[in-house]
């Protein structure tokens, strides 16, 4: 089966032959699955929104290539709008790119532009809402009538409404409460394992990414450091701090115990995880106190 | 000691459209701050906590009750300018706050306004970026700096006003872990160093954890108000209104739920950062030997 992505020595530059001449991504090579839930991780000037934009053709590689299910992106440079449609790429804030009459006409404005039906057009939209928690009565509303959670998922829910195969989110829970932010998260968890589609979480929240996706990608200085399962990655704890990464604290707690002798997992990254470890370890001693 | 801000009951609500009655967004908060206390102030979007913000520079007047600032009640239009003096705001967004194209002519703006003298004006800009740790970029364009640094230089814009009580609306929701460090660290020196009185409303617990007192807002109302670590004890509380604890917090409280015998004296919410949560299950662990 092919990849649903696939990148071969991925360079691309900012500026190339000006004195501003910025190195963003350099020689990134990686292969995500269909279906796969990956968070990309990086910190500010990694380079990881620069390789992000290259997944539905915003960005041209400088040099290397990208194939998207397997077929090479820029291989004919005409037909790249297929490409777009195949990968749907949700930005930072994407709140104030709203700019229609209704909600129902902001998230049928991206089904429209693929050409498709009246009536499929009307499914997806209702689909789509249904999928961000948006009720009904909400779609004949101004999206600017809306709360700023319920405008995110308006726009979140244009872009799932295009149905692509491959959803790529860009920090879609930046300056959301703990609430807003888990409950995005959870549909688009739910999203995921309904369609089946791949999708791309980019984060700055370690416990987020530990939690919600399988695989992490960590972008570092313009390259791509590593990607691997999430147990793994976050195993490299020591590493992921010295890249200026913070890990969830809960994996910090567990790396300070295994320092100090306890017989523990140094791969504990969510609350609960480390819970059943530690009721495993004072198992006995609980039953009889 | 007289508190610098002080607040009777205050109630407010925004205009509704016709014919609908306002939900009221402040249901009678009454506060005292006192001089040189750093508040941390929590709650989920629509909680009120940025609306009770706002009233403590004249941006916003009660509907019902008062708010005095230095003992200026700030329905008084004629001290508007004497409130505003003495209340720095600062906001989420770095970008919408910074004016000038260059970051010390950005500081030098509030002062130049305030007709100072030009010597003056020199001194407090300069003292002011070295206090955010910015001087050194006190010629550069500010589009360039990251987010943290940005944020930096706002503050420095408000600081060197010399206001007595600086209040932040969410300053770190838009920066990455590294920029919100810088910005919690700015903060705890400007209260080290120039016992300014700061007000911080935010979302991550991490930071209301650095606070010398935690006020938790609810639907308009004071719903908890003591210190992080009384705070954070309301482990169930927090969660029933969409916040979260730290992690190292959640796992003692969950591992006491199953019924784990913690010593008497480490009640969860005693438990902030990773080091004294690991030192917790090791003292608990060592005792079961």
């Amino acid at each position: 089966m092919p990849y649903a992505i696939e990148t071969e020595h991925l360079t691309y530059i900012y500026g190339q032959g000006t004195p501003f001449e910025l190195h963003a991504v350099e020689d990134v090579s990686l292969r995500i699955n269909e279906g796969a839930f990956v968070g990309v991780i990086g910190h500010t000037g990694s380079g990881k929104s620069t390789l992000i934009q290259h997944f539905n053709g915003l960005l041209k590689p400088t040099s290397g290539r990208i194939l998207i299910g397997g077929q090479d992106m820029w291989a004919e440079p005409k037909k790249i709008r297929s490409f777009r449609f195949q990968v749907g790429l949700v930005f930072q804030y994407p709140e104030y790119q709203l700019f229609e009459e209704t909600v129902y006409k902001d998230m049928a404005y991206g089904p429209k532009n693929m050409g498709l039906k009246e009536e499929e057009i009307d499914k997806r939209v209702r689909q789509a809402a249904q999928f961000v928690g948006l009720k009904e009565e909400l779609l004949q509303k101004s999206p600017f009538e809306l709360s700023g959670g319920q405008k995110r998922r308006v726009a979140i829910a244009g872009v799932i409404a295009m149905n692509p195969k491959v959803l790529v989110l860009d920090e879609p829970t930046a300056g959301l409460d703990p609430k807003g932010r888990d409950r995005i998260l959870g549909q688009l968890k739910e999203y995921h394992q309904e369609e089946k589609n791949t999708m791309l979480l980019v984060s700055h929240s370690m416990e987020d990414v530990a939690k919600y996706a399988d695989e992490a990608l960590v972008m570092n200085r313009s390259r791509l450091y590593c990607h691997d399962t999430v147990e793994n990655v976050f195993a490299r704890a020591g590493d992921m701090e010295s890249l200026g990464l913070s890990i969830p604290q809960v994996t910090k707690v567990f790396s300070l115990l295994k320092a100090q002798g306890m017989p523990v997992s140094g791969s504990i990254y969510t609350v609960e995880q480390g819970v059943r470890e530690l009721e495993r370890l004072f198992g006995k001693e609980v039953h009889h106190a | 000691m007289e508190p610098i801000i002080h607040t009777e009951n205050l109630t407010f609500s925004y205009p509704a459209e016709e014919g609908k009655e306002a939900p009221p967004v402040l249901r009678g908060v009454s506060l005292d701050i006192p001089a040189g206390q750093f508040l941390a102030v929590l709650g989920h979007n629509g909680s009120g906590k940025s609306t009770f913000a706002k009233h403590l520079n004249s941006i916003l007047l009660p509907m019902g009750g008062k708010a005095y600032v230095d003992g200026i009640d700030t329905c008084d239009e004629e001290r508007v300018y004497d409130i505003r003096q003495r209340i720095g705001m600062v906001f989420q967004n770095p970008d919408n706050q910074i004016v000038a194209t260059v970051v010390e002519e950005d500081v030098a703006f509030g002062l130049e306004n305030l007709g100072l003298p030009p010597a003056e004006i020199r001194r407090r800009v300069d003292e002011s970026l070295k206090a955010v740790d910015m001087f050194s970029y006190r010629e550069h364009a500010p589009h360039r700096l990251s987010g943290g640094q940005k944020q930096r230089v706002a503050i420095a814009g408000v600081i060197a006003m010399r206001p007595k009580v600086l209040v932040l609306d969410e300053p770190t929701a838009m920066l990455d872990p590294r920029g919100r460090k810088e910005v919690m660290a700015t903060l705890q020196s400007l209260k080290k160093e120039y016992g300014i009185t700061i007000v911080l409303i935010t979302h991550y617990m991490d930071e209301a954890a650095q606070a010398d007192r935690v006020v938790v807002m609810d639907d308009g109302r004071v719903l908890l108000d003591g210190t992080p670590y009384e705070v954070f004890q309301q482990v169930e509380t927090l969660k029933s209104v969409g916040l979260d604890v730290p992690q190292a917090t959640e796992l003692l409280h969950l591992l006491q739920k199953g019924g784990c015998r913690l010593p008497g004296h480490v009640l969860p919410g005693h438990v902030l950062t990773a080091q004294e949560c690991a030192d917790t299950l090791l003292a608990y662990w060592r005792s079961l030997a």
